[in-house]
């Protein structure tokens, strides 16, 4: 399972609710379920994906984040989690805004823009960067709306979204970000996972 | 081609029935008892009782979800999804489907005899709804003694029943699988009803539906209001491509009336095979049982009461070119299910093959159905040990 799944499910106590938003097909609901007794639902757009769900008995709903998160009514779930896809809407305030009214918390991870492979990509190279957090050319990534940590931290402060608690992950290690380490953090960490209240 | 009588004297011996002897209060408020309903089932319930399957059918289904049909002589209506080795493995569940009330291959409908009259009931037959059909369903399940299902599952009208039975019996099934459905019928779904009604009431055998009498049916009208169901079954795309503007086996127009076009002849063909298994009346009540569904309207707090406290494990089914149950309502089901705090998944099926998708060989459909089924079987069985 990858890292930052093992981070998100650290995050989360157990027998509790949680709506997986942008599921894939499954792997960190079926984590969830077996290691943490979680009542897991999915939301997932990919039709391959959520067939394979569906046939692992995992519940999930065909459906697009951007226009379809009303059907979930306000506080339903413990925790909504939001892997990896928060740049790629038209709207993320907006989708944002949804996740917190469904959620009594919410997990965000973004990958970030900010990390040094990305930042001398193009200082370097005069390209955009790709890496293997973000494989796409400019040209056809699914990615609106990219940011950094710094920039999403900034974002929730801004926006007056309580923060409580944010770690970063790269290949060697995790660890927890803080304003007082926040430059360094941004600069060393692929993804940033975001706890919100 | 049989008489409708012989026809039904032939049926009757080879149906099984079960004679309903508890009373059930029926929407129309009439109180009724004894009178049968015919039945089938496929598979072998096991010891557990942890395989049971029901099946319920759409407007011109019947008990005989697979095999052959002994009446007709053809394939079960759901051969493709219900047998030895299918999506719903009879080799491995325990299928069981009832021809609904009202219906007319067994099961009391208005071309059975009314033992007050000692003649066919006609319209004198109660007009009945979805939630009757499923409340006199639910005794068989009694008789077979099945205290909870593995799965129930139908399109369609057999979506409705579904819905309906979720929400009258709560828990009586583990798992259900609503398909190409909606909890209300739509003005487009009462219009092309309607037509399909004032077709066979236009024809003048049908005589205010007293046509039993001369043993003969309002075939022409009744042929038609099939022709209106077929066209709402296919899509746009698919009927193009299925049919075009190809010419029926000639080279060009005959300028006349015939049927020119393939599409004309197949659409006759279909109405007028449909007479001789089908009774007029029994349209007419259906389609009726159709319309009346709406399930927010019989409880107060609308379907999100209707669906409360459910434990039952859901799984709405739509298909992208079914413009009769569009995927938006069956979206709308969805979204109540969800408010109502119900476990749901949903999936929509991309097919050219119209709202008859769930009835065809759809790959990815019937893959979908068994995968949930299968997985729900296991959950089943850890949930009774």
């Amino acid at each position: 399972m990858k890292k930052e799944f093992r981070v998100i499910a650290d995050l989360l106590p157990k027998n509790i609710r949680v709506l997986d938003v942008g599921c894939g097909d499954g792997s960190l609901m079926s984590h969830l379920i077996k290691e943490k007794n979680i009542e897991v639902r999915g939301l997932e757009i990919v039709e391959e994906n959520v067939k394979k769900c569906i046939y692992k008995g995992l519940s999930v709903i065909e459906g697009n984040a951007e226009t379809e998160l009303h059907q979930f009514p306000t506080k339903s779930f413990d925790f909504v989690i939001l892997s990896q896809t928060l740049q790629a809407f038209y709207n993320p305030e907006k989708v944002l805004k949804d996740l917190l009214r469904i959620g009594k918390s919410v997990i965000i991870s973004i990958p970030n823009f900010g990390y040094w492979k990305v930042r001398t990509s193009l200082l370097f190279f005069g390209k955009m960067p790709v890496t293997k957090t973000l494989p796409n050319s400019w040209y056809n990534t699914p990615n609106l709306h990219m940011c950094t940590i710094k920039d999403f931290f900034d974002f929730c402060i801004e926006k007056k979204i309580n923060i409580s608690k944010v770690v970063g992950v790269n290949e060697e290690s995790t660890s927890e970000i803080k304003k007082s380490n926040l430059e360094i953090k941004n600069l060393f960490s692929k993804v940033g996972i975001f706890l919100l209240k | 081609m049989p008489s409708i009588a012989g026809l039904f004297f032939y049926m009757s011996e080879k149906i099984k029935r079960l004679n309903i002897s508890k009373s059930i209060l029926l929407d129309c408020k009439q109180t009724v008892k004894d009178f049968s309903l015919a039945y089938e089932t496929y598979g072998k319930l096991n010891k557990d009782k942890d395989n049971a399957i029901l099946v319920f059918h759409a407007l011109t289904g019947d008990q005989y979800a697979s095999g052959t049909n002994p009446i007709t002589n053809k394939d079960g209506w759901w051969v493709t999804a219900v047998g030895p080795g299918k999506a719903i493995d009879t080799n491995k569940y325990f299928v069981i489907c009832a021809n609904v009330i009202g219906g007319c291959m067994g099961s009391w409908g208005p071309k059975e005899i009314n033992k007050r009259t000692n003649e066919p009931y006609g319209l004198n037959f109660p007009v009945i709804t979805i939630k009757d059909m499923v409340k006199v369903q639910e005794t068989l399940l009694d008789h077979l003694g099945i205290k909870k299902l593995l799965c129930a599952t139908g399109g369609s009208m057999g979506g409705m029943q579904l819905l309906q039975f979720c929400a009258t019996f709560p828990n009586r099934t583990f798992s259900a699988v609503p398909i190409a459905c909606s909890t209300n019928h739509s003005a487009q779904n009462i219009a092309l009803n309607e037509l399909a009604r004032q077709a066979i009431m236009a024809d003048p055998v049908w005589e205010k539906g007293k046509y039993y009498k001369k043993n003969i049916q309002p075939k022409n009208g009744l042929a038609v209001a099939r022709m209106v169901g077929h066209i709402s079954y296919l899509s746009e795309k698919g009927m193009q491509e299925k049919f075009g503007r190809k010419l029926q086996e000639k080279a060009d127009y005959e300028f006349s009336f015939d049927a020119d076009f393939q599409v004309e002849s197949y659409l006759r063909h279909q109405g007028f095979a449909f007479v001789e298994r089908f009774d007029a009346n029994s349209i007419l009540y259906i389609t009726r049982a159709m319309d009346y569904f709406d399930l927010s309207k019989q409880f107060k707090g609308g379907l999100v009461e209707a669906f409360k406290n459910q434990k039952t494990k859901f799984l709405v089914i739509s298909f992208s070119s079914d413009w009769l149950y569009t995927t938006k309502e069956n979206k709308d089901t969805v979204i109540a299910l969800n408010s109502a705090g119900a476990d749901v998944s949903f999936a929509e099926i991309k097919t050219d093959k119209g709202h008859d998708s769930f009835l065809v060989n759809e790959p990815e459909f019937l893959k979908t159905l068994k995968g949930f089924i299968d997985s729900m079987h296991i959950k089943f069985k850890n949930e009774k040990k």
